[in-house]
C-alpha cells in the first residue's frame, strides 16, 4: 500500500508541475521544477495501429513523449516502470462531441406568425448562420464526462456547439483533470462546424426545409466570398468570421446517407473537402459513399432490438425497420472494406458507456480490429490536423496512451490505465495480483474450501464445506483481500482481511469471529484458475446478415432491374400519336427505346410476350406529384426560386412503387404552394432500386413552381404578417422579382461586380426563355393576372397546374400559350374551388389548351388512367382524347415529349401493358417498364409479397431470441409518414 | 357526342333561370311511369335483359321483362341499364360544404360521450355538394356525425329535399363510436416523439367506452328520475330499434370492440372501416357484424401492405361470407362520395362479379342500413329509387345519367357544375 501511494506521487507530481505555467507566481509553496523522465519498459509498444514493437521502452517527459521504441539510451533521471509484456497504445481521439459545451435551450414561440426576420443586428440575414460562434467562450471542463469518457479509452475529445446551420469553431480537449484549461486546451478553435439543422435560439422561420438548409448554405458561401472581395458596404461578422475559418477543418453534421452525399455536393460546389458526420446507415448505399471522396465520421448508435412479443404491435413495425436492426452493425465493416477513411464517435449514442458494447457488435459483424483502432487514434488525428500531436505513440506527441493486459479490443483485455498529457488515470489496477484459483481457507478451527474466480481485477468467491455452501462476500482493493462468509443454519458470519504478498501463493489474515473474537486465518492454493470458459452469452456468434434490397426498404429489388430487349406480341397498343389505337399489333423494344411498331414483327432474339386481348400505352405522365421526395414546401420566404426538389428526391418512397403498379413511369415533383414563387422541380422516371440521380431525367428541362391563390396569401393557416395577404399583393411580388431578376440580370451581362444570388440567376433564367413556370392556381382573376405580367416582361407561362376555373378563361389561355394541368373532379375543399367543374379540362381542351389531368396526390396519382376517364363522363372527350391528357399532353407540358409520352418509334420505352381497356375502372397494370425495363410486374408483385412476409417473420423470430446486455428491448414504432400534396409544410 | 347531346337536351330545359340557387326538389310522382327496353340490374344479383319497370305513387309495381302495358307516361329506355339508387353509409354530407371554410363545417361537436348529438337537424338539404351526388347515381345517404368517441345519432335521408324533415327516410337510425386505438401518433406537441406507437391509454380509454354502456344501460332499466339525453339516446341500441356502427380498424380493437358492444347487449353492430376484418372473418360472422368496408380508393396503412389492399378489401370479405357495403369516408369526404359507384367498380378489378360489386352500394347497403324493406333492390312494393345510365353505372366512361327517381319523382341532374358548364361551353360556342 506504502509502495503504491509513493510511486503514485512519484509519478504525479513532477508532470504535474512540468505542466504549471512557468510566468504565474506561486503562493501555496515554492517553485520548483522537475524535469525528470518516466520510463515504460517491457512493453508491446503500438506505436501506431499497424507498428507493433515487443519489449519496446516508451519515454516521457513534461506530458509528451521523448522517445518510443527500441535502441535509445534512458537517461539517469529516469523513473522506470516495468510494464512486463503489457500493450500501450496511444488513447483514443472523438472528434465529434458536445463535451462541456452545454446545448442553448430552445428559444419559446412568440406570436401567432411566424418569425421572417433575423433577430441579430450586424451578422448575417438569417439567424441558423453563425460561424462566430467560439464553443471556447462556452466551453466549461466536465470532469465526470471526462472520467466516463477516460474509461472508454478516450484521451481527446474535439467538441463544439451543436446548434445551427452554421455553428463556428469548436475545441479540441485532452481529458485531464488536472492543470486547467490552459494546459488541456489544445486548440481553441480546433475546426468548423456544420449541419442541415437550424439554431434552436432563434425562431427566424426560414429555411423550414432541408432543401431551404441547402440552398442557404450555397448562398452563404456565395456572400463568403463575395464580401472577401470588400465590396459590401455593410460590415458581417459572421461572413468575416467565416473567411478567418476558412482553412480550419471543416466537419458536416450530415447524419444520413443521403445527407451525406448532400452535404458533399455543396462541398463541391466551393472546394470544401467536408469531414462528413455520417448517419450509420451508410452501408445501404456506399457506392454514393465511396463516390463522395469524403472523410467521414461514423456513429455506431446501431438500433436496439424492438419488442416484438406482442404480434398485434410487432405488425406495426416496418419491414426496413426490422432490417436496420439486423443490418446497421455491419456499417463501419462495409464502410472499411470500401476503403473509407472515417473515424469513429461516440456521438448520437443514448448512453456514451454503450460504445464498447457497439464496438463489439461491429466486430462481431466482421469490422476489423486494426482499422477500429486507426478509426479511434490516427484517423480522427489526421481529420483535426493533429496528426504532429496526436494519435500515435510517436516522438513528440502528447502521452496520451493506454495500458493493457493484452490486445485492446479483445474480450478478456482489461484497460489498466489512461494517461492523458503524462497523467495517470487509473481504470484497474495494474498491481492488483491475480489471486483467482482453489483454496484450503482454515479458519476458527474448521477447514472450508474456498475458490476464487470470475475477473482478475473483480473476484467472485464461493466457499463451501463438502456440499453445504456457505453465502459469501468480497472485496479486492490495493492488494487487500476483505470476505465474509455466511455459516446459514448457525446464523453466524465470519469476517476475514488479508493483505496479498505479491511473492506468495496462499495469504493468511485476521479473521473475527461471529462471537467477536479476534482470530487470524490461512487460505493455502490448491490450484489455479483455468482459463475462464468464454461467456456463451448469446451474440458472441456470427449474426446472420439479411441481404440489401434496392432500394433496401419492403417491395425492393434485390437485384435492379435491367433492360431487356422485349417484343408485345399482338396488343392495342394506344400510340397517343396521330396513329390512334392499333388492333392486333407487335412493339419491339430494344436498348431501352421502341425499335418498332407494326404487324407480325420479327422478335430477333427478343423476348416475346404475348399481350393478345392485352392493352399497350405508354407510361402515364404525372405532371404534378409530391412523392419521392423528403420535403415539399420552402415556407419561410414568399420567394424560394433558390431552392431545389431535386436536392432532395426520395428514392425510398414506396409511393414510387405504388404508382408503378398504377402504371405511372415520369412524375414532376414540383414544390409546394407555400409561396407565390416557389422552388425548383425535379423531373424523375420512377425508377424503383435506382438511388435519386438514376431517377432525374438527364438533360431535364427546367422548371420552377409558381403559386396563386388562397395558399400563398397564407389564409387558411394562421399567419398574419407576411406579405403577401392578397390576390392584389401576389401580383407585386411577382412585378418586384422580375424587375430585380432583370437588374441583377443586366449588371451581371455587364460584366461589372455584383453579388452572386441564387434566387434570382433563377428568376432571370425565366426571363430567359430557360425556365418554365408550372403555377398552382385557381380562379380566373389571378390565372389571368399572371399572363399579363409573364407578358410585361416578354415570357409565357407555361402551364397553369389545378387551373381550376381554367373554363372560364380559356380562350385567353389558348391565346397566352399556355397549357392546363388539372384534377379530373376535386373541389369543394377550400373556398376558391367553389367553382371548380369536372368540365374543366373538356372546354379548355375544345378551347385549343394543351390539357393534362394530374393527381397532386400519392392514392389518386396510382390511378390517374381513371381520372383520365372521367373526362368521358364529364364534357364527352373521346377515348383517344382522355388518354393522350395522361400521356402525350403532359410530356408536352413538362417538353419531354421528345422522349416518352407515346408509344412512337425511337422513343424511350416507358410502356404500360394493361389487363383491359386503360381507361376502363377495371383495368390493371400487369407490367410497366422504363427504357426497357420491367420495374413493376404483377406476378413478381406476388412473389415480393410472399418475401416480404417471411423476411418479417424470420426477422422477428431473430429479435425474440436475441438477448441484448440489459434484457431491455425498444417498444415497437412505425415511422411518421408524410404524404406530401401542395399544402404540406414540414 | 351522343351523350353530349343527351345531357345537354335535358339541361336547356331547366336553364331557363340565371339564379345561383340548388336545384329545385322535384314533386311528388303523379302519373304512373313506365320506363321499357333497359337492362335492369335489380341489385340482388339478378339481370333482366330488355326490361321494363312500371312505378306509381312512388312504389314499383311491375318489374320484368318486355312489357305490353302501357299506362301513363312511357319513357323509352331502349339499350340503356336501370340501377337502383346508390347509397352512401356513414357520410357527412350535409354536414359541411367547403373543408377549409370552418363556419360550413358542423361535422364534429365537441365532447367524448354525445349519442344524444343528432345529424339530421344539421343537414343541408340544399347543399351543392349534395346536388352533384345525383348525375353519378347516388340518391341516398347515412348522415353521421363524426369526432370523439360516441360521436352521436345518424338518420337516412334521400338526396333531393326542400328540408331536412322533407329528405328523413329514417330518423335517428344508428348510434356511431369510434374505438380506440392500440396504437397511435406521437402527439409531438405535448413533446412526444413523433411516429407511431403504442397506446398506453388503451385499456383507460376502452374501459370508458364500457363504462358508458353499463351506465347507459343501467338508466334503461329504471324510470330514472333525472333526464339523461346521452343515456337516452343510447337505449335504441339494447332493444335493437338502433343500429350501432363501430368505427374500427385493426384486428384487436375490432375484436374489443365487437365483444364490449355485445357484452353490454347492443343488437345489432355494423363494423365500419375494417382494414385488417378480413383476418378475422369466423369471428365477425359469429357475431353477425356486417361490414362497411374503408374508402377503396385509399392507400395502404403500411408499407409493406399489398399495393391493391383497401382495393381489395370488399373482396376478401364478401368471399368469406359477410354483408358488406362501402364508405367514401377520408380526405375530402363528401365530394368524393359521388365516385362511390367506382370504388364498387374497383373492386370488380379485383375479380368481384360486377352484380355483385352492385350489391355493395345497393341491397347491401340497404339491409346494413335496415332500409331494406324500401330501398336497395328493384322490386315490387319496393321504392321507385332508379336511375337510367346510358351504360355500365361503375365505370365513369359509360356512368352517364338521363334520369333520376328518388320515390317515384323524377328529380333534376342539373347542379351548379352542370350549369357552369353549359354556361361557358355556350361561351366559347361549344355547345
Amino acid at each position: 500500500m506504502k509502495k503504491y501511494t509513493l510511486l503514485g506521487l512519484l509519478l504525479f507530481l513532477p508532470l504535474y508541475m512540468a505542466q504549471a505555467q512557468v510566468y504565474f507566481p506561486k503562493n501555496d509553496g515554492v517553485k520548483e521544477e522537475n524535469n525528470n523522465y518516466i520510463a515504460f519498459t517491457n512493453a508491446t509498444l503500438h506505436i501506431t495501429p499497424n507498428q507493433v514493437i515487443p519489449f519496446g521502452t516508451l519515454l516521457v517527459q513534461h506530458g509528451k513523449i521523448v522517445a518510443s521504441g527500441k535502441g535509445f539510451s534512458i537517461p539517469a533521471n529516469t523513473v522506470i516502470v516495468d510494464l512486463e509484456g503489457k500493450h500501450l497504445y496511444p488513447s483514443f481521439i472523438d472528434c465529434y462531441t458536445a463535451f462541456g459545451v452545454e446545448k442553448p435551450k430552445r428559444e419559446g414561440n412568440r406570436g401567432r406568425s411566424p418569425q421572417y426576420d433575423a433577430s441579430r443586428e450586424g451578422f448575417y440575414w438569417n439567424d441558423h448562420i453563425r460561424p462566430e460562434v467560439k464553443s471556447i467562450e462556452k466551453f466549461k471542463y466536465n470532469s465526470k464526462d471526462a472520467e466516463e469518457l477516460r474509461k472508454l479509452g478516450f484521451g481527446v475529445i474535439n467538441t463544439h456547439l451543436m446548434d445551427g446551420i452554421a455553428r463556428g469553431t469548436g475545441v479540441l480537449v485532452a481529458l485531464n483533470d488536472e492543470g486547467g484549461d490552459a494546459i488541456r486546451i489544445l486548440e481553441d478553435a480546433s475546426g468548423q462546424y456544420f449541419s442541415f439543422e437550424k439554431s434552436v435560439t432563434s425562431n427566424q422561420s426560414y429555411p423550414t426545409s432541408l432543401m431551404g438548409a441547402m440552398a442557404l448554405l450555397r448562398q452563404m458561401y456565395y456572400d463568403r466570398d463575395w464580401y472577401a472581395k470588400g465590396t459590401s458596404e455593410t460590415k458581417d461578422l459572421s461572413l468575416e468570421a467565416l473567411i478567418e475559418n476558412r482553412n480550419l477543418p471543416a466537419f458536416f453534421e450530415a447524419g444520413d446517407k443521403g445527407n451525406d452525399v448532400r452535404a458533399d455536393g455543396i462541398g463541391n460546389l466551393f472546394n470544401i473537402d467536408y469531414i462528413i458526420v455520417g448517419g450509420g446507415n451508410e452501408y445501404e448505399t456506399i457506392e454514393n459513399i465511396k463516390q463522395t471522396k469524403a472523410r467521414y465520421v461514423i456513429p455506431i448508435d446501431f438500433p436496439e432490438a424492438f419488442d416484438v412479443s406482442d404480434p398485434y404491435f410487432a405488425k406495426y413495425i416496418a419491414l426496413e425497420d426490422l432490417r436496420e436492426w439486423n443490418q446497421a452493425p455491419q456499417n463501419p465493416k462495409v464502410l472499411s472494406d470500401n476503403g473509407i477513411n472515417f473515424a469513429l464517435t461516440t456521438f448520437d449514442l443514448k448512453k456514451v458507456s454503450s460504445f464498447s458494447e457497439k464496438l463489439e457488435k461491429a466486430f462481431l459483424y466482421g469490422f476489423d480490429k486494426t482499422k477500429a483502432l486507426e478509426a479511434l487514434t490516427t484517423i480522427p488525428a489526421q481529420l483535426l490536423n493533429q496528426s504532429n500531436s496526436l494519435g500515435t505513440l510517436e516522438k513528440g506527441k502528447w502521452a496520451n496512451f493506454l495500458i493493457t493486459s493484452g490486445p485492446i479490443f479483445e474480450k478478456e483485455t482489461i484497460v489498466y490505465e489512461n494517461w492523458v498529457q503524462g497523467q495517470k488515470y487509473v481504470l484497474n489496477d495494474r498491481n492488483l495480483k491475480d489471486i483467482r484459483g482453489s483454496y484450503t481457507l482454515a479458519a476458527g478451527g474448521k477447514n472450508y474450501e474456498m475458490s476464487l474466480s470470475g475477473e482478475a481485477t473483480k473476484p467472485k468467491i464461493e466457499v463451501k464445506m463438502g456440499e453445504t455452501e456457505f453465502p459469501s462476500k468480497l472485496t479486492y482493493e490495493n492488494n487487500w483481500i476483505t470476505f465474509s462468509f455466511t455459516d446459514k443454519d448457525a446464523n453466524e458470519t465470519y469476517l476475514a482481511t488479508a493483505k496479498i504478498a505479491a511473492e506468495e501463493t496462499s495469504f493468511s489474515g485476521r479473521l473475527v469471529l461471529p462471537n467477536g473474537l479476534e482470530t487470524s486465518f490461512t487460505a493455502i492454493k490448491t490450484d489455479t484458475a483455468k482459463a475462464e470458459e468464454k461467456d456463451s452469452k448469446e451474440g458472441t456468434k456470427a449474426p446472420e446478415i439479411l441481404p440489401l434490397t434496392y432500394p433496401n426498404v419492403g417491395y425492393g429489388y434485390r437485384v435492379k432491374p435491367k433492360a431487356q430487349n422485349i417484343l408485345f406480341k399482338n396488343a392495342t397498343v394506344w400510340t397517343s400519336e396521330a396513329a390512334g389505337i392499333l388492333e392486333n399489333t407487335d412493339v419491339l423494344v430494344k436498348n431501352g427505346k421502341i425499335e418498332k411498331i407494326g404487324k407480325n414483327l420479327n422478335a430477333g432474339g427478343a423476348t416475346v410476350i404475348d399481350a393478345t386481348g392485352k392493352h399497350l400505352t405508354a407510361g402515364i405522365i404525372d405532371e404534378h406529384s409530391h412523392i419521392a421526395t423528403l420535403t415539399i414546401n420552402e415556407a419561410g420566404q414568399n420567394s424560394s426560386a433558390e431552392v431545389k426538389i431535386s436536392d432532395v428526391v426520395n428514392p425510398e418512397d414506396i409511393n414510387i412503387y405504388r404508382n408503378l403498379a398504377g402504371g405511372v413511369t415520369s412524375i414532376q415533383i414540383l414544390h409546394g404552394s407555400a409561396n407565390p414563387i416557389g422552388g425548383r422541380s425535379a423531373l424523375i422516371k420512377l425508377k424503383w432500386g435506382e438511388d435519386a440521380n438514376g431517377l432525374l431525367y438527364k438533360n431535364s428541362p427546367k422548371f420552377i413552381k409558381f403559386a396563386l391563390g388562397e395558399n400563398v396569401k397564407q389564409s387558411n393557416w394562421q399567419s398574419f404578417d407576411r406579405f403577401p395577404q392578397t390576390r392584389m399583393g401576389v401580383e407585386q411580388v411577382y412585378v418586384n422579382y422580375f424587375n430585380r431578376a432583370k437588374e441583377y440580370d443586366a449588371l451581371k451581362k455587364s460584366g461589372k461586380p455584383y453579388r452572386y444570388d441564387e434566387e434570382l440567376e433563377v428568376l432571370a433564367e425565366i426571363l430567359n426563355g430557360e425556365r418554365f413556370i408550372s403555377c398552382h392556381s385557381y380562379v380566373q382573376s389571378e390565372i389571368n393576372m399572371l399572363m399579363k405580367v409573364a407578358e410585361h416582361f416578354g415570357f409565357k407561362v407555361n402551364t397553369f397546374t389545378h387551373i381550376l376555373e381554367g373554363y372560364k378563361v380559356a380562350d385567353k389561355m389558348a391565346q397566352h400559350g399556355v397549357g392546363g394541368s388539372t384534377f379530373s373532379d376535386w373541389w369543394a375543399y377550400k373556398y376558391e374551388v367553389n367553382d371548380a367543374i369536372p368540365y374543366n379540362a373538356a372546354i379548355m381542351t375544345r378551347e385549343g389548351v394543351t390539357t393534362a389531368i394530374n393527381s397532386d396526390d400519392d392514392e389518386m396519382s396510382r390511378r390517374l388512367n381513371q381520372e383520365a376517364a372521367k373526362t368521358i363522363k364529364y364534357g364527352a372527350m373521346s377515348e383517344e382524347e382522355a388518354w393522350k391528357m395522361v400521356t402525350i399532353n403532359p410530356a408536352q407540358l413538362l417538353h419531354l415529349d421528345d422522349r416518352v409520352g407515346s408509344v412512337k418509334e425511337g422513343k424511350d420505352a416507358d410502356l404500360v401493358l394493361w389487363s383491359d381497356n386503360p381507361l376502363s375502372i377495371y383495368a390493371k397494370a400487369e407490367k410497366t417498364m422504363i427504357d426497357g425495363s420491367f420495374y413493376f410486374d404483377l406476378e413478381v408483385d406476388k412473389a415480393q409479397r410472399e418475401a416480404i412476409q417471411k423476411e418479417r417473420s424470420k426477422l422477428i423470430q431473430m429479435m425474440l431470441e436475441e438477448k441484448s446486455g440489459d434484457g431491455k428491448k425498444r417498444s415497437p414504432m412505425k415511422k411518421e409518414k408524410i404524404n406530401f400534396e401542395c399544402e404540406t409544410i414540414n | 357526342m351522343q351523350i353530349f347531346k343527351n345531357i345537354a337536351a335535358i339541361v336547356i330545359i331547366g336553364i331557363g333561370f340565371h339564379s345561383w340557387a340548388q336545384q329545385t326538389p322535384a314533386p311528388t310522382q303523379s302519373e304512373t311511369i313506365l320506363l321499357q327496353g333497359a337492362t335492369i340490374h335489380v341489385g340482388d344479383g339478378t339481370v333482366i335483359e330488355n326490361g321494363a319497370i312500371v312505378f306509381e305513387n312512388g312504389t314499383i309495381v311491375s318489374v320484368g321483362g318486355p312489357t305490353t302495358i302501357k299506362q301513363g307516361r312511357v319513357i323509352d329506355v331502349t339499350g340503356k341499364h336501370i340501377y337502383p339508387g346508390f347509397i352512401a353509409p356513414v357520410s357527412t354530407l350535409g354536414l359541411g360544404e367547403i373543408d377549409a371554410v370552418r363556419p360550413t363545417l358542423d361535422e364534429d361537436e365537441i365532447g367524448e360521450f354525445i349519442p344524444n348529438i343528432r345529424s339530421l337537424i344539421a343537414y343541408n338539404a340544399e347543399s351543392k355538394v349534395v346536388e352533384s351526388m345525383r348525375p353519378n347515381g347516388v340518391l341516398l345517404a347515412q348522415i353521421a356525425p363524426q369526432g370523439g368517441a360516441i360521436s352521436g345519432t345518424s338518420s337516412i335521408v334521400q338526396l333531393d329535399a326542400w328540408n331536412w324533415e322533407d329528405a328523413a327516410v329514417k330518423v335517428d337510425d344508428g348510434i356511431h363510436i369510434h374505438w380506440p386505438n392500440t396504437f397511435r401518433r406521437g402527439r409531438w406537441w405535448v413533446g412526444e416523439e413523433r411516429g407511431w406507437k403504442p397506446n398506453n391509454d388503451y385499456p383507460k380509454d376502452t374501459e370508458a367506452f364500457t363504462r358508458y354502456f353499463a351506465n347507459a344501460q343501467a338508466y334503461g332499466k329504471t324510470n330514472s328520475t333525472s333526464e339523461n339525453e346521452g343515456f337516452k339516446a343510447m337505449q335504441g341500441l339494447f332493444d335493437g330499434s338502433k343500429r350501432l356502427y363501430l368505427y374500427a380498424q385493426g384486428e384487436k380493437e375490432i375484436i374489443d370492440g365487437v365483444t364490449a358492444c355485445k357484452n353490454a347487449g347492443v343488437q345489432q353492430v355494423v363494423l365500419v372501416g375494417g382494414y385488417e376484418a378480413y383476418k378475422i372473418i369466423p369471428f365477425l360472422k359469429q357475431h353477425h357484424v356486417s361490414v362497411i368496408a374503408n374508402r377503396v380508393h385509399t392507400t395502404p396503412n403500411s408499407d409493406d401492405d399489398d399495393y391493391d389492399l383497401p382495393y381489395k378489401l370488399p373482396k376478401l370479405l364478401t368471399d368469406g361470407g359477410l354483408l358488406v357495403s362501402l364508405d367514401a369516408l377520408g380526405q375530402m369526404e363528401r365530394m368524393n362520395t359521388r365516385n362511390l359507384p367506382f370504388y364498387a367498380g374497383q373492386v370488380v378489378g379485383q375479380g368481384m362479379d360486377k352484380e355483385e360489386a352492385l350489391k355493395l352500394i345497393t341491397s347491401n347497403a340497404a339491409k346494413i342500413l335496415g332500409i331494406d324493406d324500401r330501398y336497395g333492390t328493384l322490386e315490387v312494393g319496393k321504392s321507385a329509387t332508379l336511375f337510367v345510365c346510358d351504360g355500365d353505372a361503375l365505370d365513369m366512361r359509360t356512368n352517364l345519367l338521363s334520369h333520376a327517381f328518388i320515390d317515384g319523382r323524377e328529380i333534376s341532374l342539373e347542379t351548379h357544375q352542370t350549369r357552369l358548364w353549359h354556361r361557358y361551353a355556350k361561351k366559347y360556342g361549344q355547345e
